[in-house]
């Protein structure tokens, strides 16, 4: 008998992370206790709950009822596999980001600093309820509670008006999908009374097949508006720029998982019984998505010139490659392939788990840049490798796993998810297998595209000289910053050289949602097969121990049989005596054979200087035309008809009393 | 204990990786000689490469003052990761003991790694040309990588396996097959490779014309040793190519480690004897092909790479219709 269940101490560590946020509240008159005690005690519990979720990986599924709540309606929490998966994600990166922000809010005034810490921890505290809920009450409660305390935190700069703009578009679309998530449990507790609101209830519940999916469109529609799903993607790139950035971290490599937690409970979980195969199409639906969001995604992420719009619609093409995954693994598991199913899973998972620790890495490592630089705007920076040694070295481990390159932890997931595809034929659905190839081909597009992203977006930052106004006073990071960042870079490459370990943990999850663990073909730790030898085999410590034997053993022999002498002079560049930093490409120019290849899908204005203009100006913008196409009719929608509503008020006594009698009279006139 | 098998594969291995570095140039020159010879010029030898290697090892090396550390790792960087690759392909024999490291998906990304790091390079210095080669290469890539992938889907899709040497055995070693769906992967293929080589028409490796060169604007700033093992890699890049071209569609005459050790004899001179025939024979089409073509405007490119993409989208499309 073990003295505490992993959830008690997940509790515990719950509410001690919302006391720590009172006590920064508290704190405010002193910033730097804050900072130096208040985080940092904040990163320690994120590590425990880590560790708390890594216990109850392999220990059987608890459940508690808090003495909290409505009368009648207590507070059910539980820990199974799925949720301590998430535990372990959420603990995970938000130890770094947290022992990041202790250094990097250190400048800010202290009644700010207070409640951002308040707002902070209650954001982690709730996304960790989200994750340990048991029926719909707590999970809505938990639900908006983050969505409200990120909200805040997005504002935190409230008085720039552009910021609080973005922010209430955030909070706008959040709510929009709050109802429809609202709605969905409505839908699957199945109108059996107050006692079937727990997530127990409902998965019994039988829901006829066109109320499954009736809820899970809702689920769909309501996670996909949190992950950033096409076409409610537009807050992403307004709210993760606005944010500061520790912030958009947690945001994007965090919060957007809680949605596709939430998207994975409800299909997997909730709806088990549903799940069947006339259902075969909700899988088709989440692929087809999946795939827009994820080339859409990519194509403005290489046209954007601010680095954290950037990583905003590179976070809209990860959330798409997840999707991918999981719609693959709804249309393998209604076919009855339940090892694939675990294997799309286990890819999905895996790169829920990659995507939080390499975006949350570039997101604060943006943090250091601005703090060092005061710009966003990538085209006015440059060379930052040499001011910045430790962020450009750090951040390129996090460039490199994102571009899906061995032998870090991107390509891991992303070889995955391609095996799935290929072992996809023998599907009884013909429309399905055709669809397939394309799906493999879109996938293998974005993941090229995402390469080009990233070296636009490194080698803008950090590459070449210095643009603009000479940045000389940028200074690297400091020492809390850099354990921060190390702590993320450390977890990508770990995740990358050792995959076979964190696949046999991830056996756990798929069993509890489809039935089927993936095992590995191979005894050792060496070689990662998911299907079996013969089929496909991927071994990262190989792959590294390779190229770098052959890089030290070349670099000994030149330099032994020959030299090496080295000289530093004036660049060559082909002979051209006037070289500016000017010269270089700047964002736009590298994103700008993007722009033309994909010139349909941008909305692009652009002034370009005549042959005799005397001062040339050259300025081009390219925008998101679903912005134009459905949000704004849809605005101007709203506002006509809370124009006709307006009609009716007028703000006076005697004609509210006057509705109220004609009211009356209708009703009066129908009794 | 390791057993015979294993340790005749081991010596397989390095007998491989070793024979491909020292060939890579000879291929390089011979290309280059019979682009000469069809031009009507007498060529400098097909040695020539040998020797340019040997002139720049020699040399100081000469970076520029603002050149970062990635800027002097990146040409062993890219040396290392072709090294691999040609170390995983089966070029003389399959069942190497190093092929299962990586399958055919890894194999792509390995030479993305090495192509991001070349476009990272040529953006540390600042140049025009630098950052102009960068995003005309990474331009490229982005469709070509892609149509490498599909290609490797539809032989994997075929082969039930993303192993290469079990990609070649399927292939090979089973009865004569016609499969429509390689036809399509063919024809991609040798567009991505004249695109990922620096190939007319894509690019010119004999070019400093500046507007239309994009693998010699990024490699501008190199000198040296640097510069040798950049074209170095350049030529093991081509040979990798070539011989998975070789391993995909004319997979005969490739040894397999297990039925050697009986009469390795006789296989391995075999298996070398088809590589040199396959190699001189690959080559001088290339210097054809290349002879044949014009450069073609930078703009072009992503048309000319997305007719490649189609193709091999085409050919899985093919394969799941009609099962070959």
């Amino acid at each position: 008998m073990v003295g505490a269940f992993p959830l008690d101490i997940a509790d515990a560590i719950i509410v001690s992370l919302m006391a720590l946020g009172l006590m920064g509240l508290a704190l405010q008159h002193s910033p730097h206790l804050i900072t130096n005690i208040i985080f940092p005690l904040g990163a320690i519990a994120s590590l425990a709950l880590a560790a708390t979720g890594f216990w109850a990986l392999g220990e059987p599924v608890s459940h508690t009822v808090l003495p909290l709540g409505l009368p009648g309606l207590p507070l059910h929490l539980s820990l199974d596999p799925l949720s301590a998966f998430f535990l372990i994600l959420l603990g995970g990166a938000s130890f770094g980001v947290s022992i990041f922000s202790a250094g990097y809010f250190k400048s800010m005034p202290g009644n700010t600093l207070g409640l951002l810490c308040l707002e902070y921890h209650l954001f982690l505290a709730s996304m960790a309820l989200v994750l340990l809920a048991d029926d719909a009450y707590m999970f809505m409660v938990a639900w908006e509670t983050m969505a409200l305390s990120s909200y805040f935190l997005v504002t935190t700069d409230h008085h720039v008006p552009d910021i609080r703009k973005a922010g209430f578009l955030y909070l706008l679309i959040a709510h929009v999908g709050a109802i429809a998530i609202l709605l969905s449990f409505g839908v699957m507790q199945g109108g059996h009374g107050i006692g079937a609101y727990t997530f127990a209830a409902m998965r019994e519940a039988h829901l006829s097949a066109f109320w499954a999916s009736v809820a899970f469109l809702l689920a769909l529609f309501g996670f996909g508006a949190k992950a950033g799903l096409l076409p409610l993607h537009v807050w992403l790139p307004e709210a993760h720029p606005a944010a500061p950035s520790p912030v958009s971290a947690l945001m994007s490599g965090i919060m957007l998982k809680t949605a596709i937690y939430g998207i994975l409970r409800v299909t997997f979980d909730l709806l088990a019984n549903s799940l069947n195969g006339q259902q075969w199409w909700w899988g088709v639906l989440a692929l087809a998505l999946g795939l827009i969001t994820a080339i859409f995604g990519v194509m403005f992420a290489a046209v954007q010139g601010d680095m954290k719009r950037l990583l905003a619609y590179s976070s809209i093409e990860n959330i798409g490659l997840l999707l991918v995954g999981i719609g693959l693994a709804i249309i393998f598991h209604v076919y009855g392939k339940n090892t694939l199913a675990a294997l799309s899973l286990t890819a999905t998972l895996y790169h829920s788990l990659n995507h939080a620790f390499f975006k949350s890495l570039l997101f604060v490592g943006t943090g250091s840049i601005l703090h060092a630089t005061g710009e966003r705007n990538m085209g006015r920076m440059g060379g930052l490798i040499h001011q910045m040694p430790w962020v450009a070295v750090l951040m390129l481990v996090g460039v490199l796993s994102i571009s899906g390159l061995p032998p870090f932890n991107g390509f891991v997931s992303e070889w995955l998810l391609l095996q799935a595809f290929l072992l996809s034929p023998g599907l009884p659905n013909s429309y399905i297998n055709m669809l397939i190839p394309v799906a493999a081909g879109v996938i293998a597009l974005a993941a090229a595209l995402a390469a080009y992203v990233m070296v636009k977006f490194y080698g803008v930052i950090f590459l070449g000289q210095t643009r603009g106004e000479a940045r000389e006073h940028a200074h690297d990071a400091g020492i809390p910053e850099r354990i921060g960042l190390s702590w993320l870079a450390l977890a990508c490459v770990v995740l990358g050289l050792a995959p076979v370990y964190v696949v046999r943990q991830l056996d756990l999850v798929t069993q509890m949602l489809v039935g089927k663990g993936l095992g590995n073909a191979t005894p050792g730790w060496l070689f990662l097969a998911p299907v079996d030898m013969e089929r496909a085999s991927y071994s990262p410590v190989f792959f590294l121990l390779a190229v770098l034997g052959v890089m030290l053993v070349t670099a000994l022999v030149v330099h032994y049989f020959y030299h090496g002498r080295l000289l530093r002079g004036p660049a060559w560049d082909c002979g051209y005596p006037e070289q500016t930093s000017r010269m270089q490409d700047t964002a736009e120019g590298f994103g700008q054979p993007i722009r033309r290849i994909f010139e349909p899908f941008f909305r692009i204005e652009s002034e370009l200087p005549g042959a005799f203009d005397t001062h040339p100006r050259y300025h081009g913008r390219s925008e998101d035309r679903l912005w134009y196409a459905l949000y704004l009719p849809v605005k101007r929608i709203t506002e006509k008809l809370s124009s006709w509503a307006s009609l009716l008020q007028h703000g006076r006594i005697h004609l509210y009393l006057a509705y109220t009698f004609v009211t009356l009279l209708v009703l009066l006139a129908f009794v | 204990m390791m057993s015979s098998n294993q340790a005749l594969g081991i010596l397989l291995q390095i007998y491989q990786s070793l024979l491909v570095v020292a060939l890579a140039p000879l291929l390089t020159g011979w290309v280059n000689q019979c682009r000469a010879w069809l031009q009507n010029r007498s060529g400098p030898g097909v040695m020539q490469p040998y020797r340019t290697l040997r002139k720049l090892f020699h040399k100081d090396a000469v970076i520029a003052y603002n050149a970062s550390l990635l800027f002097r790792a990146t040409p062993y960087i890219r040396f290392g990761c072709m090294w691999l690759a040609a170390a995983i392909i089966p070029i003389i024999a399959v069942d190497l003991p190093f092929s299962p490291a990586a399958d055919v998906i890894a194999l792509v990304g390995v030479f993305a790694l090495a192509r991001v790091f070349i476009a990272l390079a040529a953006m540390d210095i600042g140049t025009a040309f630098g950052t102009l080669g960068a995003r005309r290469e990474m331009l490229v890539s982005f469709l070509a990588e892609p149509a490498l992938l599909m290609v490797f889907f539809t032989a994997s899709m075929i082969s039930h396996s993303t192993q290469l040497p079990r990609i070649v055995e399927a292939l090979a070693q089973h009865q004569f097959v016609l499969y429509p769906s390689l036809a399509f992967a063919g024809l991609a293929f040798v567009i991505v490779l004249l695109a990922e080589n620096a190939r007319i028409p894509v690019d010119n490796p004999a070019t400093h014309l500046e507007l239309t060169m994009i693998h010699e604007a990024m490699i501008l700033e190199y000198s040296a040793r640097h510069l040798a093992l950049v074209e170095w890699a350049s030529s093991l890049k081509l040979f990798a190519y070539i011989s998975i071209g070789i391993a995909l569609f004319l997979p005969y005459g490739i040894a397999e480690v297990g039925a050697m050790a009986g009469n390795w004899g006789s296989a391995l001179p075999l298996a070398i004897i088809a590589l040199l025939v396959k190699m001189v024979l690959a080559g001088a089409a290339l210097a054809l092909l290349e002879a044949l073509l014009a450069k073609m405007r930078i703009f072009r490119t992503p048309e000319f790479l997305g007719t490649a993409f189609l193709l091999a989208v085409l050919g899985l499309l093919i394969h799941f219709l009609l099962g070959a």
